[in-house]
C-alpha cells in the first residue's frame, strides 16, 4: 500500500523493488498505526493495568483518532515526510497527555526535522528512528534496561542500522526495525522497572509486558506494513 | 459497572462545566482547552499559583482554586496528566506580573507535560517556577524507581504556598515556603477496594475480599505490598509509623495530621483513622496542633484513606490558618 515506487539504476528484479518511501508512505504508516493502536487499545490498556493505571490504550487511541481528523482535515497535501511526522507530534502532544503524549510528540517531532524532504532512502530511515529514540530518551531520561518504550526502540535502531549497511531498501530496514522491536518488548517482560509508573511496584513489576514498549513495536510494524 | 456518567468520553468535561457552573462566585471555567482559574482572574504583582494532574483526585485541584490558594488548576483526562495546551494557558491566566508557580506532583507524565507546558509559557514571557510534590512515603528507594510521588501532602503545599502568595511574598519567597512544606510533609496511604476508570469499564487492579493494599499512589495504581485486612487501629499504625520515622519527628514537635479519604470511604471510619494516628503521635511526645479530616485527595470511588503528617513552625502555622475560600477549603 501507499508507497511510491522509484527504481533506480541499481535496483534488482524490477518493479517490486522501492528504494525510497515518501510522504504517500507517511500518510499511509499514519493511518496504519491508527488503526493498529485501535485494534489493540483494550490489550494496551490490560497491559498497563498490570503495572500501570489502565490508561495507556485509551489515551493513545484518543490521541490517534485526532491525528486521523487532521490528516483528512487537511486542505493542502502534506509535500514532506516530516509534514505528516509533524503533525503527528504536535497532536499527540496536545491530545495523549500522561507519559506516552510528551514521549511519542517529542519522538515524532525529533523524527519530523531529519525527514525535511520528500523521500526517504534506507539511511533516511534510520536518521529518523535515531532521531525518533533519541527524543524519548531526552524527555524520559530512560536508560536501556529500565522497562520502558526505551527498551523496544533502542534494538530496533541498531536492527535498522544492521540492516541498511547491509544494503537492505527502507522496507526491509522498517521490517528489521519492527521485528527487533517486538523482541524488545517481549524482552521486557521479566524486567524490574526502574523508571515511569510501573517502578513503583519494586519486583512486582517482573512479569509483565511494558505497555509503552508494546506500543513502541505497533506503531514500527505499522510503518513496516505500510511500506511493504 | 455503575456510574452517573453519559458517555465516557465527557465525563471530565461535564463534570468540570458543572463544577463552573454551580460556583461563578469562586472559579471560571474555560474548555478547549479544559482549565480553570478564579473568579476575578489574576491579582496584579500577586504570584500566581498553578497545578493539574490527572482527573479522578476532585476535589484536587479545581477545588482549590480560589483566594488563598490556587490561581488556576488544570484537569487531564481521567488519571492522565493534562497536555501542553492546556497548561501554558493557565500558567498565563494566573500571571499577573510578578511570575507563576507550578506545583506538580512528582509523577512521570505530569512532570514531563508541565516542563513542556512551563518551556512554552516561558517563550511568551510568564516567569515559571515549577515545584515538585513527592511526599508518599511507600515509594521506599527513589534511585531505582522513577521517585516519590505528589499524593495527599500536595494539598499543604497548594494552601500554605498559596497563603504566602496572598500576602504578598515575593516568586522566589513563595518557591521557598512551597519547598520547606515538601521537605516537611508525609504520607502514606492504603486501599480497601480498587477503584474504576469510566473509559476502562473494569476495576483498576484486582484486590481479594479479604486483602488490602499499603502504598498506593492516588491514580488507582497498585502499591508495594499486600496484606490481611486487618482492624483500623492496625492498618493506622501501618500507615503512620513509616511516616513518622521518615519524618524524624521527635518529642515535643508540632505538627498538622490530615486523615485523607480516597472517595469510597466514609467520614465516620476516617475519624477511627485519626483517633488511634493522634494517639500513636501523643505516644512519640507529638502534639497535634491543626487537623484536618476528610475526602480531599482521591481516587474515584477508591474506598481507602491516607495519613498525611506536616511538620509545623510558627510560620507554616500561621500560613496554615490564613483565609482561605475555594470551594473544597473555606476558613
Amino acid at each position: 500500500m501507499g508507497q511510491d515506487g522509484v527504481p533506480d539504476g541499481t535496483a534488482e528484479g524490477g518493479g517490486s523493488s522501492v528504494t525510497t518511501l515518501d510522504v504517500t508512505w507517511a500518510q499511509a504508516w499514519t493511518r496504519a498505526a491508527a488503526q493498529v493502536v485501535a485494534e489493540h487499545r483494550d490489550e494496551l490498556v490490560e497491559l498497563d493495568r498490570q503495572i500501570g493505571d489502565g490508561d495507556h490504550g485509551e489515551n493513545l487511541h484518543r490521541g490517534f483518532t485526532a491525528v486521523l481528523a487532521k490528516l483528512d482535515g487537511l486542505t493542502e497535501p502534506p509535500g514532506q515526510v516530516g509534514d505528516v511526522l509533524k503533525l503527528v507530534a504536535t497532536t499527540l502532544m496536545s491530545t495523549v497527555g500522561g507519559a506516552a503524549g510528551p514521549l511519542y510528540g517529542t519522538a515524532f517531532l525529533r523524527a519530523a526535522k531529519v525527514t525535511a524532504t520528500e523521500r526517504l532512502d534506507a539511511a533516511g530511515v534510520v536518521a529518523m528512528l535515531e532521531a525518533a529514540l533519541e527524543g524519548i530518551v531526552v524527555r524520559g531520561k530512560a536508560s536501556p534496561g529500565e522497562k520502558t518504550m526505551v527498551d523496544a526502540w533502542t534494538p530496533a535502531v541498531h536492527a535498522a542500522v544492521e540492516a541498511a549497511d547491509g544494503g537492505a531498501e527502507p522496507a526491509a530496514v522498517l521490517a528489521a526495525a519492527a521485528t527487533a522491536a517486538e523482541e524488545g518488548a517481549v524482552a521486557t517482560d521479566p524486567l524490574v522497572a526502574t523508571k515511569g509508573r510501573a517502578s513503583y511496584l519494586g519486583e512486582r513489576s517482573a512479569g509483565h509486558r511494558d505497555p509503552g514498549a508494546a506500543s513502541s513495536a505497533l506503531l514500527l510494524r505499522a510503518a513496516a506494513e505500510a511500506a511493504a | 459497572m455503575k456510574k452517573l456518567i453519559n458517555d465516557p468520553a465527557d465525563v471530565v468535561t461535564e463534570s468540570v462545566e458543572g463544577f463552573g457552573l454551580a460556583h461563578p462566585d469562586v472559579v471560571h471555567v474555560r474548555t478547549d482547552p479544559l482549565y480553570v482559574t478564579r473568579a476575578g482572574g489574576p491579582r496584579t504583582g500577586k504570584v500566581g499559583l498553578v497545578s493539574g494532574g490527572g482527573s479522578g483526585h476532585e476535589p484536587l485541584h479545581a477545588g482549590f482554586v480560589g483566594v488563598g490558594m490556587l490561581d488556576a488548576a488544570v484537569p487531564g483526562a481521567m488519571f492522565t496528566s493534562p497536555v501542553p495546551d492546556a497548561i501554558t494557558p493557565a500558567l498565563q491566566a494566573a500571571d499577573g506580573g510578578a511570575g507563576v508557580v507550578a506545583i506538580v506532583k512528582n509523577y512521570t507524565g505530569d512532570v514531563m507535560n508541565f516542563e513542556l507546558g512551563a518551556e512554552i509559557a516561558e517563550a511568551e514571557g510568564v516567569t515559571v517556577r515549577t515545584v515538585l510534590v513527592n511526599d508518599d512515603v511507600a515509594v521506599e528507594d527513589s534511585t531505582w524507581t522513577a521517585g516519590r510521588r505528589g499524593v495527599a501532602g500536595t494539598l499543604c503545599v497548594e494552601k500554605i504556598a498559596g497563603a504566602a502568595a496572598e500576602r504578598g511574598d515575593d516568586l522566589d519567597a513563595v518557591v521557598a515556603v512551597a519547598e520547606k512544606v515538601v521537605a516537611n510533609v508525609r504520607s502514606m496511604g492504603v486501599a480497601l477496594t480498587a477503584c474504576t476508570v469510566p473509559h476502562a469499564g473494569r476495576p483498576s487492579f484486582d484486590l481479594a475480599d479479604d486483602e488490602i493494599e499499603i502504598g498506593i499512589g492516588i491514580h488507582g495504581e497498585p502499591g508495594r505490598h499486600r496484606v490481611p485486612m486487618a482492624p483500623a487501629d492496625a492498618v493506622t499504625e501501618q500507615l503512620l509509623t513509616p511516616v513518622v520515622e521518615d519524618l524524624r519527628l521527635g518529642d515535643g514537635e508540632s505538627v498538622l495530621l490530615f486523615v485523607n479519604g480516597m472517595g469510597g470511604t466514609p467520614l465516620s471510619e476516617l475519624y477511627v483513622v485519626y483517633r488511634h494516628a493522634r494517639r500513636l503521635l501523643e505516644e512519640r511526645g507529638v502534639t497535634v496542633t491543626r487537623s484536618l479530616v476528610g475526602s480531599y485527595v482521591t481516587s474515584l470511588e477508591m474506598q481507602g484513606a491516607s495519613v498525611t503528617v506536616l511538620r509545623l513552625d510558627d510560620e507554616l502555622t500561621a500560613l496554615w490558618d490564613a483565609p482561605v475560600r475555594t470551594t473544597a477549603l473555606h476558613w
